[in-house]
C-alpha cells in the first residue's frame, strides 16, 4: 500500500507515517501528492476536492500537509463573515501578523493581491504555499470576484501557490456566470460498508483484544449503515453504545467469542438509540445515564419532538385558527363559510374540481391582515373589541414562527401573513376551544 | 390656538416615542379627566397620545405594529407606569399634608411589590437550580479523558428551556439566570437577542462584546488591554480571538489564585476552565441560517473553549429540529428544561398576592375580571397581571382619598382619629355608609351625621370589623374550595380564582352551582369527607383570630365524633345489614317482571323512609356547620361597610390603561375633538364639528359624508367653505369659500394625515379620487 505513495522529493519516512494514517484513502492521497509534484515545483493553480460529509477530504489534506510539513494555510469558509477575515487569516500564515496588520480596514481583493504580492518579494517561496478553503460552497454568497480570483491567485500574485477548494457539493454548482478558470476536480467516493469497518475498528478500546471491538462495529454497522454513513457520528454512537455492549461480558455470563449471545443482547439497544440519540431526541449525556437505569426507568425519558403542546392565550389561539382558514381556504369560499345568510351558491360553481384537496398539497397562501381579522371577528363567539393587544398578538405569532409575514417588514400598508402550523396542530389547539376546524376546510368538504 | 396641541401631535405620529412624551408635557393643559395638575401629568393622556401613535385603523395599525410587538408594547405601559408611580408620590404628598400623615401606604405598597419580586424569583428557582447543575455537569464532563469520551464527538452542551409563549415573563427569567451563572458557575456569560443579530456578523460581534465586556467589569486593571483589543477587534471580529483571549484570561486567573483555595481538585479544575455560555433568549425569533453557522463555527473550537448554549424556547422543542437540519443538530448536546406553565404562576401569585389579609388593598370582582381576562385572553403573561395589580394600587391611592384608612390594622386605627372634617363629610358620602347609617335608629342616625368624634367611634369599629371580616374571609374561602374542587365536573370551578371571583360578586350560598355542590357534597364517602374535612382544619389551624380558631376547634370535635363513627357502626353493623339484605333475598325468588318492579319500588320506599344512618345524620351535620361558614363569612364585600376604602374598584380605568382601544380613541378624537382638546371652541352639540376644529378633524368629517371614492376636488371645496366660516370672513365677500394657497396646503396636510391613520388610500381606479377605507357615514 505504501507503494501507491511513493514520490521524489518527499522522505520515505514521512510518507510512511502518512499512509498508516489515511487507511482506505490511499488513492486519493497519492493522486494529490501526484498534483501536488515535488515541494519546490508549481502545482496546478486550483483543485477542488468533492465530496460527501464525512469522506475524509479534510483529514487527508490535513495529515498530508502537516506530516510532509508544507507551507500553507487552513481557512474556514463559514467563519469569514467578512473578506477582510479571510484575508487576514491567510496573510497571517502565510507571512506573520506584520502582514496581516497592514490591511486597511475594509479590504478589497486588490488591497490584498498588493499586499501579497509585497510580501512574496520580501519572502519568496522556496516551496509551494497551499490554500485549503473548507466549506467552499459558501465563497458562492460573498462577492462575485472572489471566487474567480481565487481559482487564478496563482497568476495575480505570481507565486508558487495553489488553492484546493472543499466542498460537498459539486462544481456545476459553483461556476460562475461570467466564466472562470476551471479547477481540478478530484472526487472523494463514500466509504464502503468494508472501509468503514476498516476505520472504526482502529480506535479499539485499550482493555478488550481487537478481535472483539471489529465484531463489535459488524453488529453496529448492521444496524446503522443504512441511516447513517457518516464516519464521525458512526464514531460517536459506537462510543456511546460500547458499554452497553460489554455489559454481559462485564458481568461474567458471555465470553468474548460468542458474538450470537452479544449480538442478541446489543441489537434491540441499537434499534432504540437509532431513533433517540442518533435523532438528537434525547442527549448523549441523558443516553448514557439511561444506560445505567433500569429499563423501566428508562422509557420515562420523552425525547424533544414528544413535546409539541403549546399553551396559546384564548385569541391568540382563535387569531390562530382564523390564520390556518385565510391560509388554506380560497378567499371567494369565505362567503360560504363565514356569513350567515350567505344566499344560494350554486354548487357546481363553488366546488371547482383541480382546486379541491389541493389546497393542503399545495401549502399556505399569503393573506392580507383584513382578511384575517374578519375571519377572527366571525369565528370568535364573543365580540370582542378590537383593542391594542388584539394587534400585539398578530406579532407575537409572527415571532413565535407560527404566523411568517411574507411582505418585507417595512411594507406598512395591508401586511400579508401566511400561517405555518400544520392541520394537526391547528386541529389540536381548535378541539381545546370546541371548534371544529375541519367544518369549515374547504378541502375537507 | 385651539388645536395647535393636537396638531403638533398628529405631525409626530411618525415619530419615536421619546418625543411623543415631550409633547406630553406641553398637552397637559388639554386634561380630558379635569382632575389637579398631578392627574394630568400621568393622565391617561400618555397612554391615549401611545394609542394616538400606535393606532390608526385596522391597516394602518400595523404600521406601528409592525415593529412594535408585544414587549415593546409592554414596555410602553411600563414607562407609564414609572411615570405615575412618580407623579403618585407628589399626588400622595399633597394628600397627607392635608391629614398631615406619614408616609404610611407607599411603604405597604413596596413591600407588596418587593414580597412579588421574591415570589418571582423562588418560582423560577427549581428550573434555574437544574439548569445550573447541567452546566456544572457538563463543564465538569469535558475533563474527563477516558476512552468513550476521547472516541466521542465533541458536541457543545446545549440546554433547551422550554418557556412559554408568554414572552413578557421571559426577561426576569433570563435575568436571573445569567445572575445566578455569574455568581456560582462562569464569570463568562452572554445573552443575544434575535433582534440585534440580524446576520452572522452581528451575532458574532454581540457576543464577543458581551464576553469580553465582562471581563471589564470584574478588574479593571485589563482595562488598558482592552482598549486595545477593542481597536484591533473591528477587523478581527473571529471566534478565534474570542478564544485567544479567553486562554489569556484563564492562565491569568490560574496564576493570580494559587494557594488562595484549593478545596478539591475537580473544584479547582472547574475553575481554571470555566464554560462560556451563550443565551439565545427567542430561538424562535433567530435566522435559521444564521444560527446554523454560527454553531457551526463554535463546533470547530469546542475542544479549545469550552462553550455553551441556552435556548429560550417559547413554543414547543420541536423548534430546534424544524429550524437545524441534522449536520448541525448533531452537533449539539440537548438537554430539556421545561419551566413552570403559566397558569400555574399565576395561581400561586394569586395566593400569595391577593388571597391573603396580609395586604388591606382589594380588587373588586370587575377589576379581577377585567385583569384575568386580560390574561386569559390576551397574554398569559403573569408579569402583565402583577403590572395590573400595581396600576390598580397606584389608581387607588392615587384617586381615594380615604385610601388612607386602607393600611395596616393599628395605622388605620390612628388614621382615623387625624380625619379632617372634609375626610368625615367623605365618609358620609360613602354609598355603604349610608346604608349603614339608614339602618341604625334616629337619635344614632342624628349622631352620626352630626358629631365628628361619635363618627369616628364609629369608624373605627368599622375599620375593625373589616379586617377582622378579611381575617375569616380567606380561611373558609381556602376551606370551601378544598372541599368543592374534590368533586366531578368543578361546579364552583377547578381554580380558587373562580370561587373567589364569585364569592365577590354575590351571595355565593344563593348560587345555584353552590346548592348542587353541597347536594354532591352529601353523597361523598365517608373516607373521602373526612380527608377533605382534615385538611380544612389544617387551612384553619394557622390563622390567629378568635372566631377561626373556634371553628377549627368544632372542626376538630366534628372529625372525632366521625372517626367514633368506626366503633359504634362496627357494633351496629349486624343489624344493619339485616335490613338492608332481606328485600335483596326476597328478589331472588320472585322472577315475574311486575313484581320485580313492584319490589324494586317498595325498596326504594323503605330506603327514602329509612331512618338515617348515624354517619348520615354526622355527614348532614358537618354539611350544615360548613353551610353556616360560608353564609356567615362569604359575604360579598359590599356588604361590609366602608368597604371602599380598601377595594378598588374602578375596573373601566384598569381596562383602559392596560387594554388600550387606539381605534375608538382615534375615532372619538377626530368626531369630538372637545373630548380631548378642552377648548371651549370645539364644544359642539349632536356629533356636529365646530368650524374652528382641527383641520384633519373638519377633513375627517367632510370624507364621512362620501361614498366608497371620494372626489379630491369636491373634498377641497366643501374643505375651503367651513375653514372660511372658521377665519370669520363676511359670507358675502369675493374671498368667501376661495381657495388660496395656505388653504390649499393645509387640505392637503389632512388629507396625508387621513391616509396615514388608513382611513382613505389612493385608487387606480379615477386619478383624482381616493378611495375610503372605513364604512358608515356621518
Amino acid at each position: 500500500m505504501t507503494a501507491l505513495l511513493q514520490h521524489p522529493g518527499y522522505d520515505e519516512e514521512k510518507l510512511r507515517r502518512v499512509a498508516e494514517q489515511l487507511p482506505c484513502r490511499e488513492v486519493q492521497a497519492g493522486l494529490l501528492l501526484s498534483l501536488m509534484g515535488e515541494p519546490q515545483q508549481y502545482s496546478y493553480p486550483s483543485i477542488f476536492i468533492y465530496g460527501h460529509r464525512a469522506s475524509g477530504k479534510s483529514h487527508v489534506l490535513h495529515v498530508l500537509l502537516k506530516e510532509l510539513e508544507l507551507h500553507h494555510a487552513t481557512v474556514s469558509c463559514v467563519e469569514c463573515v467578512s473578506v477582510a477575515l479571510l484575508f487576514e487569516q491567510v496573510l497571517l500564515s502565510f507571512f506573520g501578523c506584520d502582514a496581516a496588520s497592514l490591511l486597511p480596514r475594509s479590504p478589497s481583493l486588490s488591497d490584498f493581491v498588493r499586499i501579497y504580492r509585497q510580501q512574496r518579494s520580501q519572502s519568496p517561496a522556496k516551496q509551494t504555499r497551499y490554500l485549503v478553503m473548507e466549506k467552499a460552497e459558501l465563497l458562492r454568497d460573498s462577492d462575485a470576484n472572489l471566487l474567480p480570483a481565487l481559482l487564478r491567485l496563482q497568476e495575480l500574485v505570481e507565486d508558487n501557490v495553489t488553492v484546493i477548494l472543499l466542498s460537498e457539493i459539486v462544481w456545476d454548482k459553483f461556476r460562475p456566470n461570467t466564466g472562470c478558470f476551471e479547477p481540478l476536480l478530484l472526487h472523494f467516493p463514500d466509504y464502503s460498508k468494508g472501509e468503514l469497518q476498516q476505520i472504526l475498528s482502529q480506535d479499539r478500546h485499550p482493555s478488550y483484544s481487537a478481535e472483539f471491538y471489529s465484531s463489535y462495529i459488524n453488529i453496529l454497522l448492521g444496524v446503522f449503515y443504512s441511516v447513517c454513513r457518516d464516519l464521525r457520528e458512526l464514531r460517536h454512537l459506537a462510543a456511546l453504545n460500547f458499554s452497553k455492549f460489554c455489559e454481559p461480558l462485564e458481568e461474567g455470563k458471555v465470553k468474548e467469542t460468542d458474538t450470537h449471545k452479544l449480538w442478541r443482547n446489543i441489537e434491540p439497544h441499537l434499534k432504540k438509540a437509532m431513533q433517540t440519540v442518533y435523532l438528537r431526541e434525547v442527549s448523549s449525556l441523558q443516553w448514557e445515564q439511561m444506560q445505567l437505569m433500569e429499563e423501566k426507568e428508562a422509557g420515562a425519558l420523552r425525547g424533544l419532538s414528544a413535546h409539541t403542546h403549546v399553551e396559546l392565550p384564548f385569541y391568540s389561539k382563535f387569531l390562530l385558527i382564523a390564520a390556518y382558514l385565510a391560509s388554506y381556504n380560497p378567499a371567494r369560499t369565505d362567503k360560504r363559510f363565514f356569513l350567515k345568510h350567505h344566499g344560494k351558491i350554486r354548487k357546481t360553481n363553488f366546488l371547482k374540481k383541480n382546486e379541491k384537496t389541493s389546497n393542503h398539497l399545495l401549502g399556505p397562501k399569503p393573506f392580507p391582515l383584513d382578511r384575517l381579522l374578519a375571519i377572527f371577528y366571525s369565528v370568535v363567539d364573543s365580540r370582542v373589541a378590537p383593542t391594542a393587544s388584539i394587534f400585539s398578538q398578530i406579532s407575537s405569532l409572527v415571532t413565535l414562527q407560527l404566523l411568517t409575514q411574507v411582505s418585507h417588514d417595512d411594507q406598512l400598508d395591508a401586511p400579508k401573513y401566511k400561517c405555518a402550523v400544520s392541520l394537526d396542530f391547528i386541529c389540536a389547539i381548535s378541539r381545546t376551544v370546541n371548534f371544529d376546524i375541519v367544518k369549515y376546510l374547504y378541502d375537507f368538504l | 390656538m385651539s388645536g395647535d396641541g393636537y396638531k403638533k401631535i398628529s405631525n409626530s405620529m411618525d415619530i419615536t416615542w421619546s418625543s411623543v412624551k415631550s409633547i406630553i408635557k406641553k398637552w397637559k393643559v388639554y386634561d380630558p379627566h379635569k382632575r389637579t395638575i398631578s392627574t394630568v401629568e400621568h393622565g391617561g393622556g400618555s397612554i391615549l397620545v401611545w394609542g394616538c401613535v400606535s393606532a390608526a385603523g385596522p391597516g394602518s395599525f400595523v404600521k406601528v405594529e409592525g415593529n412594535t410587538n408585544a414587549e415593546k408594547y409592554h414596555q410602553i405601559l411600563e414607562d407609564n407606569l414609572i411615570q405615575s408611580a412618580r407623579e403618585l408620590r407628589l399626588g400622595r404628598r399633597f394628600i397627607f399634608q392635608q391629614d398631615n400623615d406619614p408616609k404610611h401606604t407607599a411603604k405597604d405598597a413596596q413591600k407588596w411589590f418587593k414580597d412579588n419580586k421574591v415570589l418571582q424569583d423562588e418560582l423560577n428557582r427549581k428550573i434555574l437550580d437544574s439548569l445550573l447543575d447541567f452546566t456544572r455537569k457538563c463543564s465538569s464532563a469535558r475533563q474527563h479523558s477516558d476512552w468513550a469520551s476521547q472516541m466521542r464527538a465533541n458536541e457543545i452542551p446545549t440546554a433547551a428551556l422550554v418557556l412559554g409563549v408568554n414572552v413578557p415573563d421571559h426577561d426576569i427569567t433570563f435575568q436571573s439566570l445569567s445572575e445566578l451563572l455569574h455568581q456560582s458557575v462562569t464569570p463568562h456569560v452572554a445573552s443575544v437577542e434575535a433582534k440585534e443579530c440580524g446576520a452572522l456578523k452581528h451575532l458574532m460581534k454581540r457576543v464577543l462584546e458581551r464576553l469580553m465586556d465582562t471581563v471589564v467589569d470584574d478588574d479593571e486593571e485589563e482595562e488598558t488591554e482592552h482598549t486595545s483589543t477593542q481597536l484591533h477587534k473591528s477587523v478581527n471580529c473571529s471566534l478565534s480571538a474570542l478564544c485567544d483571549w479567553y486562554i489569556t484570561k484563564t492562565k491569568k486567573s490560574s496564576s493570580g489564585t494559587p494557594g488562595k483555595k484549593r478545596s478539591s481538585p475537580a473544584e479547582h479544575e472547574r475553575q481554571q476552565q470555566p464554560p462560556v455560555v451563550i443565551i439565545f433568549k427567542d430561538l424562535e425569533a433567530f435566522n435559521p441560517r444564521v444560527l446554523r453557522d454560527f454553531i457551526l463555527i463554535c463546533s470547530r473550537y469546542i475542544e479549545r473553549l469550552p462553550l455553551m448554549f441556552i435556548f429560550g424556547i417559547a413554543t414547543s422543542p420541536s423548534t430546534i429540529q424544524r429550524m437545524l437540519p441534522h449536520s448541525v443538530s448533531s452537533l449539539l448536546c440537548i438537554e430539556l428544561f421545561q419551566s413552570l406553565s403559566c397558569t400555574q404562576h399565576l395561581a400561586t401569585v394569586i395566593d400569595q398576592l391577593i388571597l391573603t389579609p396580609q395586604f388591606p388593598f382589594k380588587l373588586n370582582a370587575k377589576v379581577m375580571q377585567v385583569l384575568l381576562s386580560i390574561f386569559l385572553y390576551h397574554d398569559f403573561s403573569v408579569r402583565n397581571f402583577i403590572k395590573g395589580l400595581q396600576l390598580a394600587l397606584l389608581e387607588h391611592f392615587h384617586s381615594q382619598p380615604l385610601s388612607v384608612l386602607c393600611c395596616k390594622k393599628k395605622e388605620a386605627l390612628l388614621n382615623v382619629m387625624q380625619l379632617s372634617h372634609r375626610d368625615l363629610e367623605r365618609i358620609r358620602q360613602l354609598p355603604s355608609f349610608k346604608r349603614y347609617v339608614e339602618k341604625q335608629e334616629s337619635q344614632e342616625q342624628v349622631n352620626l351625621i352630626t358629631d365628628d368624634s361619635h363618627l369616628k367611634e364609629t369608624c373605627r369599629k368599622m375599620i375593625k370589623g373589616l379586617h377582622k371580616y378579611h381575617k375569616n374571609y380567606y380561611p373558609i374561602l381556602k376551606c370551601l374550595h378544598t372541599l368543592t374542587s374534590a368533586l366531578p365536573r368543578y361546579p364552583l370551578g377547578k381554580q380558587i380564582r373562580e370561587l373567589h371571583l364569585t364569592c365577590l360578586e354575590k351571595n355565593v350560598w344563593e348560587n345555584e352551582d353552590y346548592q348542587s355542590a353541597m347536594k354532591l357534597l352529601k353523597m361523598l364517602a365517608k373516607d373521602d369527607l373526612i380527608a377533605l374535612l382534615q385538611r380544612c382544619g389544617e387551612i384553619l389551624k394557622p390563622v390567629k383570630s378568635k372566631k377561626m380558631k373556634s371553628t377549627a376547634f368544632q372542626l376538630e370535635e366534628l372529625l372525632t365524633k366521625f372517626k367514633q363513627l368506626d366503633t359504634v357502626v362496627s357494633e351496629m353493623a349486624p343489624s344493619e345489614e339485616d335490613s338492608i339484605t332481606s328485600p335483596i333475598k326476597n328478589l331472588q325468588k320472585k322472577t315475574d317482571l311486575f313484581q320485580l318492579q313492584k319490589t324494586l319500588l317498595e325498596m326504594n320506599e323503605t330506603r327514602r323512609s329509612k331512618k338515617l344512618s348515624p354517619f348520615e345524620i354526622l355527614r348532614n351535620e358537618a354539611l350544615e356547620f360548613i353551610d353556616s361558614l360560608v353564609k356567615s363569612h362569604l359575604s360579598p364585600p359590599e356588604s361590609q361597610t366602608l368597604h371602599e376604602v380598601c377595594y378598588y374598584s374602578s375596573s373601566a380605568t384598569v381596562r383602559r390603561h392596560l387594554n388600550a382601544t387606539p381605534r375608538t380613541s382615534i375615532q372619538a378624537a377626530l368626531s369630538s375633538p372637545y373630548y380631548y382638546l378642552q377648548n371651549e371652541n370645539l364644544k359642539t352639540e349632536d356629533g356636529t364639528v365646530s368650524n374652528a376644529a382641527p383641520d384633519i378633524c373638519i377633513a375627517y368629517k367632510l370624507h364621512l359624508e362620501c361614498g366608497r371614492l371620494i372626489n379630491l376636488y369636491d373634498w377641497l371645496e366643501a374643505y375651503a367653505t367651513v375653514v372660511s366660516a372658521a377665519d370669520g370672513n363676511d359670507p358675502d365677500s369675493d374671498g368667501y369659500g376661495k381657495v388660496d394657497e395656505v388653504k390649499h396646503a393645509r387640505f392637503i396636510r389632512s388629507v396625508s394625515e387621513l391616509e396615514f391613520l388608513g382611513f382613505i388610500k389612493s385608487t387606480k381606479q379615477k386619478t383624482d379620487h381616493v378611495a375610503r377605507l372605513t364604512w358608515g357615514g356621518c
